[in-house]
């Protein structure tokens, strides 16, 4: 180490929204000054969401992200069902389930192969890997309109689906098309398995960090829509307690909040934490292609965020074809209830992880506060820190590399920068 | 025989662009993944940082698909910017269009918004929410939250051809009908966003039993007066009349008046 370094980034690719990387290495290779800088203008939603109807809080915080639309509508729709003390039937809890597990499919999917696989595989982009790699980008492609059919049918369509209201569905889908979708599932099963194998064989950075990892987890199922929160320091409570133990604060280089445990520190949110907290619930053919891959769980690499997306998609495909085969398909969908004054909490997986949506709601069904915390301003602090450990273990490799690295671990995050500065 | 009438010599260059937004869009146009290797056939995409990490970053740019409103000082800057390097620039979705449903926050003061959120605004440099239209001309549009991919395929097809795209400018009543669906007003007196708002999403809505809320936005040239005394008779008080037409599309020249005087 002989001279100042700089790395900067003014607009990191391959991850949805817009963000920067600044950092300043001294000639000793000390960091002087190290920014995830997230520059996104804000869409202030808690803000322009007072004033609305409980029952349009779905359709309109959808739009707060693009990839993820489902995650903020069942995050939504419970928050307000639960300050309305609403009990959906079975039924539409599966639907809700099936309906989420699809859209894991959609991102994770995105994330693997869009995102994050020309990186490990020495491309620019996934249209550059097209002609040398047909058979991957085919199946990437594959498995990604999978998961995005499977959200057309029961939502309507893939991006901010439409169907799903608060204590039900406008419509249940036919079973005659859900039965072709399991056959999907199915054949679906060997891309998975491919899957796992290529995310297990791929090189990834040497790089650990034990960092408190938290996750929405269920004794009884792979917890997505419901669940306590629970972490790897400890960290068990209700979604109701939310914030008693989780703090906001603002920084300047970030539009998005910082999070981190009251007390402690920053944590991490998304596939790794869900594996690692919850890797008894995974289906035994998930579990199996786990150990197959030669990674140990609990993880802490950052970068084993893919192989563990791949696991899931294992599970997922299995919980999918399980929910199916459990459906009534009864017309059950609306129920009634009466509107009333209340505050409601929920708390779900979305496909980067933990999302918080909570609602004041009054007498009339009129929203009179809301508090909404995506997964990426869950780790928008972590990935920072993480960074903050990862450069000085760069520092003998030429700039252009140590800046590929630094983008690529925030890849690993499969940030979602809009969903961040909601 | 479509390919024989295209001239194939240069590939004509797309770039994407992402504002104030949600990505849904991008999303949308990801969606083709059946046909998304048959478009690089056709089109040599130079430019879209979400899926690129080299990107062709000066232009010129045959075709520019801009997501998202604007909605800082330095977004008018960019938008300005790329433009002067597109020869065709697309106002790709509602944000694009007319800021969609962040541009509910227009009818608050600014400073009450940022408040609620950040405790240090000065770091903050958010304007009104207003489509890309407010600061640069625009080519064409692609109604939707999201469009419909086969809109976004329409208007890449006769880029080739050189015609004129067929984008709808009917209601979606016009496609309730072509579905067979009963009309949700007149048989349920359900408060539909149909007889106002642009169709080319196949009447999603209500062939789900679900009224229009108005997502792909206004149509050509309709009635809201009309439509907003309809809800007045189903028992829609003035707040929920304005919420209707406070959400996709509330600074259109067409809704504003309904959507409440900012």
């Amino acid at each position: 180490m002989d001279k100042e370094k700089t790395i900067e980034v003014d607009y990191i690719a391959r991850v949805e929204g817009r963000g920067a990387i600044n950092i300043d290495i001294s000639k000793d290779g000390e960091i002087k000054d190290l920014k995830f800088r997230i520059y996104e203008p804000p869409r202030f939603f808690e803000s322009f969401l007072i004033g609305r109807k409980y029952d349009e809080v779905m359709e309109l915080t959808s739009r707060i992200c693009g990839i993820c639309p489902v995650a903020h509508q069942i995050t939504a729709l419970r928050a307000v069902e639960n300050a309305l003390q609403i009990e959906p039937s079975q039924q539409t809890r599966d639907l809700r389930k099936l309906l989420a597990i699809s859209a894991h499919i959609q991102s994770n999917v995105l994330s693997m192969y869009f995102l994050s696989l020309p990186d490990l595989m020495g491309f620019e982009s996934i249209i550059a890997m097209a002609k040398n790699h047909p058979d991957i980008v085919k199946r990437g492609l594959r498995l990604k309109k999978l998961g995005n059919d499977i959200t057309e049918l029961i939502g309507g369509r893939a991006v901010h689906p439409v169907t799903a209201i608060v204590g039900g569905f406008t419509k249940i889908p036919s079973k005659n098309k859900m039965m072709n979708i399991k056959k999907r599932l199915k054949e679906a099963k060997q891309d998975a398995y491919h899957t796992v194998d290529l995310f297990s064989d791929v090189e990834i950075p040497d790089f650990k960090r034990e960092c408190e990892h938290i996750a929405v987890s269920d004794p009884n199922e792979y917890a997505i829509n419901n669940g306590k929160i629970r972490s790897t320091h400890g960290l068990n409570i209700n979604e109701m307690e939310y914030r008693d133990y989780i703090s906001e604060k603002q920084v300047p280089h970030s539009t998005a909040l910082h999070s981190h445990v009251k007390t402690r520190d920053s944590f991490m949110v998304g596939p790794l934490p869900r594996v690692n907290i919850n890797f008894d619930q995974l289906s035994s053919d998930a579990k199996d292609a786990a150990k197959r891959s030669g990674f140990s769980f609990p993880n802490f690499n950052p970068f084993v965020s893919h192989l563990a997306r791949a696991i899931e998609l294992v599970h997922d495909i299995d919980e999918s074809i399980e929910i199916i085969d459990r459906l009534p398909f009864k017309d059950d969908s609306r129920i009634t209830f009466t509107v009333k004054a209340g505050f409601g909490a929920a708390v779900t997986e979305a496909p980067r992880g933990m999302l918080y949506h909570s609602y004041d709601i009054d007498n009339n069904g009129v929203i009179r506060g809301a508090d909404i915390v995506p997964p990426t301003a869950h780790n928008a602090n972590n990935i920072e820190k993480d960074l903050h450990e990862f450069v000085p273990t760069l520092l003998h490799l030429p700039i252009d590399e140590i800046t590929l690295r630094c983008e690529m671990l925030i890849r690993a995050y499969d940030p979602c920068i809009s969903c961040s500065t909601h | 025989m479509f390919v024989e009438r295209i001239n194939m010599r240069e590939k004509p260059k797309i770039a994407v662009f992402k504002f104030t937004g949600c990505a849904g869009c991008q999303l949308e146009l990801l969606r083709l993944e059946d046909i998304f290797l048959d478009l690089l056939e056709f089109f040599d995409i130079s430019y879209w940082v979400m899926v690129k990490r080299e990107n062709q970053e000066d232009g010129p740019w045959d075709i520019s698909l801009v997501e998202g409103s604007i909605s800082t000082p330095e977004e008018i800057k960019e938008i300005k910017e790329i433009r002067k390097k597109s020869k065709f620039l697309v106002a790709f979705g509602d944000c694009a269009i007319g800021g969609c449903i962040p541009s509910i926050r227009n009818w608050m003061p600014q400073m009450e918004a940022e408040t609620q959120v950040y405790h240090d605004t000065s770091a903050i440099h958010s304007t009104k929410v207003l489509g890309i239209g407010e600061y640069v001309k625009i080519d064409a549009i692609l109604k939707g939250c999201p469009p419909h991919r086969e809109n976004i395929l329409e208007l890449l097809k006769s880029y080739l051809l050189k015609t004129k795209p067929r984008l709808r400018k009917h209601p979606v009543c016009i496609e309730c009908k072509y579905r067979d669906n009963a009309c949700l007003i007149t048989s349920k007196k359900i408060p539909c966003m149909g007889p106002v708002t642009s169709a080319g999403c196949g009447a999603l809505c209500p062939s789900l039993n679900r009224e229009c809320e108005g997502c792909f936005g206004p149509m050509s040239n309709p009635n809201p007066e009309a439509l907003a005394s309809i809800f007045r008779d189903i028992g829609l008080s003035e707040e929920d009349i304005i919420r209707k037409f406070r959400k996709y599309a509330g600074t259109s020249i067409e809704f504003q008046r309904e959507a409440g005087l900012r």
